[in-house]
Order: C-alpha cells, then structure tokens, then sequence
C-alpha cells in the first residue's frame, strides 16, 4: 500500500510596496525550489495565478505599507496566515521607499503628475480604481503583528533558505551574524 | 596587573584608573560597545556595555564603560539576559533615525550595523520616529546626514579635544535632542573644519560622510564584511588617548 501523501505545507506570497526583489532572492536559491516544492504548494503568490490568499501555514509578504491596498492585502495574509513573515528590509523598516516620509504626499504628486517638466496637460490620477496612497510609508508591524522577520535588501537566498528550511523542519528559526545583513 | 575581577567567570587583570570596559578589551574580552572610543574619555550615552554586577546578595546594572575596575567585582556581560537587553537599545537606535542601510554608503563600515548583526537584530521592533532633519551639504567636501546621528558626542569630542575647533555641539533635550554646527549660520561650510581633522574620522554611523568617495569599497571588502564588530573592537582596544579629554579653545 503506497504510503499515505504528507499534506503540504502551503506557503502565501505577496509585494506591498516592494520592488519584487525579495521574490528574485527567493528564486536565487535555484535548483533547491525543486526540494522545497517536494515539502510545499504556493496559494495566493505573484508565482501562481491565485487571486486571494486562502488559509495557508506561512505568508511571506515584501514591501512595507504605502497605499490602502497594501492595507487590505496585509490584513487579508494576516487573517490566513498562521505565521506571518516580514521578509526585505522594506517589510522590516519601511525601507527606502520611506525616505519619502519626510516629504509632503501632495507635493510629491504634483511634482511627478502636474509640474514635471515633460508632461503635457498633466493631472493626478483620480480614478477611484486607483488605491489612495497614505501619507507615510510604514513598516508591517505598525499595522498587523507580525512573527518573524528578515531584515536586508535584499535578503540573501542562503538566508530565506535557512529560514525556510529551519520553519518547515518545525525549527524556531534562528539566523546566525553571517545571514543578518540590513543592505 | 596585581588586581584583578571577575568577567563571566574569568579572572580579568586590570591597571588601577582602568575601567572594567577598558580592562576587559585590553584582556582579550569583548564587552558591546558604542560611544566608548579607546582614545577618548567614556562618554555613557549607547549604554550598550552595560554589565550586571553580583555583590552578595544584591545585583545592579552599571555602564561598564564608566565602572571602575575594583577587586572582587563579579560581572555577568556575556549573558542572555545581557544580551536582550543590548538588542533592545539597539532597536531603540534603530527606530530612532532612519537608518536605511541599502541606501548608506556608510554600510559595511557601521558600527551600529555591524553590532545589530553581531548581537542578532533581526528588526527595531518599534514604531519609527521617520526623523525629518535637513542634510547639511553645504561644504565643498564633505556631507552631514544628521538622521542618522546616535548622540555618541565622539565628533564632538575629537572636534574640541583633538582638533581644537569644537565644530559640533549638541543641543536641544529629549527625543529632539541633535547634532548641530557651531557656527553662526549652523552650516559646515562656515567652519574651519578639514578632511584632515579627527572628527572626520570618528563617527561609527553615516553622519560625517566626506563626498564624492562612497561606494568605492566592493561588498565583501568593508571592514565589517571581513570579521564582526566583536572581533575588530579587540583591535583596536589598548590604546594611548588623544583626547585631551576637555576642551582647550573654548570654555567648556
């Protein structure tokens, strides 16, 4: 009788206000996608073509919190998520898109739709299909708890690795000075 | 050396007038450390050497980098509990300026970098004060970045006691407590500082940054990619001071 099939772990993806460079990290582990795919299925991923994060073992979410649908995203991974993992300096800190916290939104807008020296007519987009930005970037956990994260820019592929291999194992994980890069 | 004390169970020799900070790097032994410069006097802003001591039966906490090494002292330094309290000052640091590392050309070579990874500082943990301070690009050749300033006086310090020009200050209290020019119109351009100058060299984070030479160090080549903060500090530890320890063209 052929034993019976280990229920996968099933991981959740997503890039708030990323650059999607922590997913390319991801990917840099190359040929050991293969063995993880062995142990686990993608839901709701820019991977796969799952529309809405259903109920999953890890969510890994990049980019910190610049609009109000990186809001709605991050509640809905939060509320699916048994473990929730802050994953790239921006997720951690709010990163570099943060360095616009100190610039007023309504002036970054006009300058880059309005009074750009290229544009021809130009005005800010209104549609209301478009999410509102909010007024600050924030980190993750400024707005859901978040349990793990992993801080560079992005982290390393032997980092999310360790990481991976270290949760799925059932492992708390534990990354040593070598893996904990902030750059 | 005839005295000693104890650090995490070994005896540690010491000088009469060192400090237990100062006699544990010259033993060999790494206590956390920010604001202490081997060539100036302790400072105790960072609070990152901070050391608990047993005496009998009472215990208390102590900045290492101004206890006095005594006989008899028993001193727990490298301890979980230690060490949880280090990070948590470490994230108060973090979350205090903005310390964007991907974008720092002082990456690589920070001390507070290098000691969040050495102690294991995976986030700050605490909302983000997102300080909004101008930089101050007004000199020819070099860049002030005061958002990433951690107070540790060390510019300061090497300004007035080494260099004589007491170009920095300072000012204001609590959390709006920064870094200013001592200068009428506040800017770098209107003092004498120089390249040359020890407060050029001190500061651990990305604050006095000299221009046009970023990023020329290849990833892997800084000084904290080669070996962690914990080791380098051993390096530099016993050391003749420069600083005159006060300040000889001002009042102060």
């Amino acid at each position: 009788m052929p034993a019976p099939e280990q229920k996968k772990i099933r991981i959740a993806t997503t890039s708030l206000a990323g650059c999607f460079g922590c997913h390319m990290s991801l990917l840099d582990i190359d040929e050991r996608l293969f063995a993880l795919l062995e142990q686990v299925e993608f839901d709701r991923s820019p991977l796969t073509d799952i529309k809405h994060c259903g109920p999953c073992d890890i969510g890994l979410v990049e980019g910190g919190i610049c609009n109000a649908e990186n809001v709605h995203v991050l509640r809905e991974f939060r509320n699916n998520c048994k473990i929730l993992v802050a994953v790239g300096a921006c997720a951690v800190t709010g990163g570099l898109p943060a360095q616009r916290n100190h610039l007023s939104l309504a002036d970054c807008l006009q300058e880059v739709y309005v009074t750009e020296i290229s544009l021809h007519n130009g005005m800010i987009p209104n549609d209301p299909e478009l999410p509102l930005p909010l007024d600050k970037v924030h980190p993750l956990h400024e707005v859901v708890k978040v349990d793990y994260f992993i801080p560079g820019c992005p982290p390393s592929a032997d980092t999310l690795w360790k990481f991976l291999t270290d949760l799925l194992t059932g492992r708390t994980p534990k990354l040593g000075a070598d893996l904990i890069r902030y750059d | 050396m005839s005295e000693s004390f104890q650090l995490d169970g070994e005896d540690i020799p010491y000088t009469p007038g060192q400090t237990v900070l100062q006699a544990a790097l010259s033993a060999g032994r790494y206590i956390p450390h920010l604001c202490y410069h081997p060539e100036f006097k302790p400072h105790g802003s960072c609070k990152v050497c901070t050391v608990k001591i047993a005496s009998g039966k009472s215990q208390r906490t102590a900045a290492s980098c101004t206890l006095p090494a005594q006989p008899g002292l028993e001193i727990e330094s490298d301890s979980d509990e230690m060490n949880e309290l280090r990070r948590t000052l470490v994230q108060m640091l973090f979350a205090e300026g903005n310390h964007f590392c991907p974008s720092c050309e002082k990456s690589g070579n920070c001390a507070l970098q290098a000691l969040g990874s050495d102690l294991g500082v995976m986030t700050a943990g605490f909302r983000h004060f997102y300080p909004d301070r101008p930089v101050d690009a007004s000199h020819p050749d070099i860049l002030l970045d005061f958002n990433r300033c951690i107070l540790c006086e060390l510019c300061v310090r090497a300004s007035c006691e080494v260099d004589e020009k007491c170009v920095f200050a300072l000012s204001g209290r609590g959390i709006t407590k920064h870094l200013v020019v001592n200068a009428a119109s506040g800017q770098l351009a209107d003092t004498d500082i120089a390249l040359i100058d020890k407060a050029m060299q001190v500061c651990p984070v990305g604050v006095i940054l000299t221009k046009r030479v970023g990023f020329a160090e290849p990833i892997g080549e800084r000084r904290y990619d080669q070996r962690p903060i914990s080791a380098q500090a051993l390096d530099d530890a016993p050391r003749a001071a420069t600083g005159k320890g006060r300040c000889t063209s001002c009042e102060e």
